[in-house]
């Protein structure tokens, strides 16, 4: 008989019944529907234990990677903690604080112990007072200190005061990761696309590099949108980066003024369709405002890219 | 006898399927507004379920979900001719992994039964 631990009580599970029948004969609600390993809806985290490959069947390998599984699927053959999602707060301190541009900030941090997650993946930052804001993280594990891009948000109160009142030393909380939009090894061939508006450049960044860092041979195609080329940022770094490192290229893209420049002009999705129009077999990557996100999804989908190889984080503005 | 379901392939067929088949629909001009702003992840979740179902595989559908799930888009004119559509490109989704006509006419069959419920009729 193997037991289940979920919210903190433990249920049984008799021989040959899933996760999701032990629980919910047990009184725990978890959301289901088609029962059949398809629709994904009762994903569950195995936060320790062993699920059978069966119930990890169809899903991203981001999710694969972090314990997550199908729990209408997964006969129980021993022990499980199991868990919706989530993680534990972190003391921390801002070590930087650098203008990018006239928006973007680049805020350096530091956490007391450090922090485990995969570059891509956001972390909440909290201030003293308890206001939080979610923020995708650049940098990588082995750069010591975590990488932000806070965008001022039209009177947005974190951002307000990251870039007119914060000081380095300010203590900050900080809570995650969390998020599933970052590299995998294991397909190193692969060609990657990468594209995004605004600060959806800081998981970006963080993805090449990982998968640079990682010894990824395939092809490395970075996309970075704005309206005008004051809101592009990071170009001379990834020029630099693109220089010395021979499967990785960086376009930036703007809707106008970039003639004489250097850099494309156009819709980000009508460049990139002009660039690569046929993605079948290609892995993607898209982060930025909700809305370019949406177009860009459907459009790479639409070129080929299977619906599992792309990897998606659309940035939500918290309400004012 | 194997099941219908075994026969094309289990889940892996399902896999297969679906890509195919949700391009399709996304690029048929006649029935893509319906899918507009739609959450892609979401909506290929639900297309999933519905192949595993049309395939003839374990399912928990009902007609009521059936009804409830499409009332929205039936208050926005959803009638028979986006059915037969969205029935068209299932068809050639089948055809196009190489299905034999014999195991499509009964993927047709289960996918037509619903006709009535997801038209709230």
């Amino acid at each position: 008989m193997a037991v289940l631990t979920y919210g903190g009580a433990a249920y049984e599970a008799a021989p040959g019944e899933t996760v999701l029948e032990a629980l919910l004969r047990q009184g725990v609600e978890v959301a289901n529907s088609c029962r059949a390993g398809a629709c994904q809806s009762c994903l569950l985290r195995a936060a320790c234990g062993t699920v059978p490959p069966v119930a990890q069947k169809g899903l991203k390998a981001t999710l694969v990677e972090q314990g997550y599984f199908l729990s209408c699927v997964c006969r129980v053959e021993s022990d499980l903690a199991l868990e919706p999602a989530g993680g534990l707060e972190m003391q921390g301190r801002i070590v930087g604080l650098e203008r990018l541009t006239e928006t973007v900030l680049r805020v350096q941090l530091e956490t007391a112990a450090p922090l485990e997650y995969r570059a891509g993946q956001y972390v909440t930052l909290c201030r003293e007072d308890g206001l939080a804001r979610s923020y995708s993280l650049a940098s990588l594990p082995g750069d010591g200190t975590l990488e932000l891009h806070v965008r001022r948000a039209p009177q947005g109160r974190m951002s307000g005061w990251l870039f007119d009142e914060a000081r380095a030393d300010d203590a900050v909380h900080l809570r995650g990761p969390a998020g599933d939009c970052f590299y995998v090894g294991g397909a190193a061939e692969q060609p990657l696309l990468l594209a995004g508006t605004g600060t959806g450049l800081a998981p970006l960044v963080g993805i090449c590099r990982d998968a640079i860092a990682q010894e990824h041979s395939g092809p490395i195609r970075l996309f970075h949108g704005a309206v005008r080329p004051a809101g592009l940022y990071l170009r001379e770094e990834l020029a630099a980066l693109a220089r010395e490192t021979a499967n990785f290229t960086y376009t930036p893209v703007v809707l106008e003024g970039g003639e004489g420049e250097g850099i494309a002009t156009g819709a980000l999705d009508k460049v990139i369709a002009g660039a690569h129009p046929k993605l079948g077999g290609w892995r993607g990557f898209i982060c930025g405002d909700p809305g370019t996100v949406g177009v860009l999804r459907k459009k790479l989908f639409l070129a080929g890219m299977a619906s599992r190889e792309i990897f998606a984080d659309a940035f939500v503005e918290a309400p004012r | 006898m194997s099941s219908l379901y075994e026969q094309l392939g289990g889940q892996p067929a399902v896999d297969a399927a679906v890509d195919i088949f949700y391009r399709k629909v996304l690029s048929d001009d006649r029935i893509s507004d319906f899918f507009e702003g739609v959450d892609m992840d979401r909506q290929i979740g639900k297309q999933k379920a519905f192949l595993t179902m049309a395939f003839g595989g374990p399912h928990n559908y009902t007609g009521q979900d059936m009804r409830n799930g499409h009332a929205h888009l039936v208050a926005r004119g959803l009638n028979d001719s986006h059915f037969d559509a969205v029935a068209e490109n299932l068809s050639a989704t089948l055809q196009e992994l190489g299905v034999t006509q014999d195991l499509i006419d009964q993927v047709m069959a289960i996918a037509g039964s619903t006709r009535n419920d997801v038209l709230g009729r």
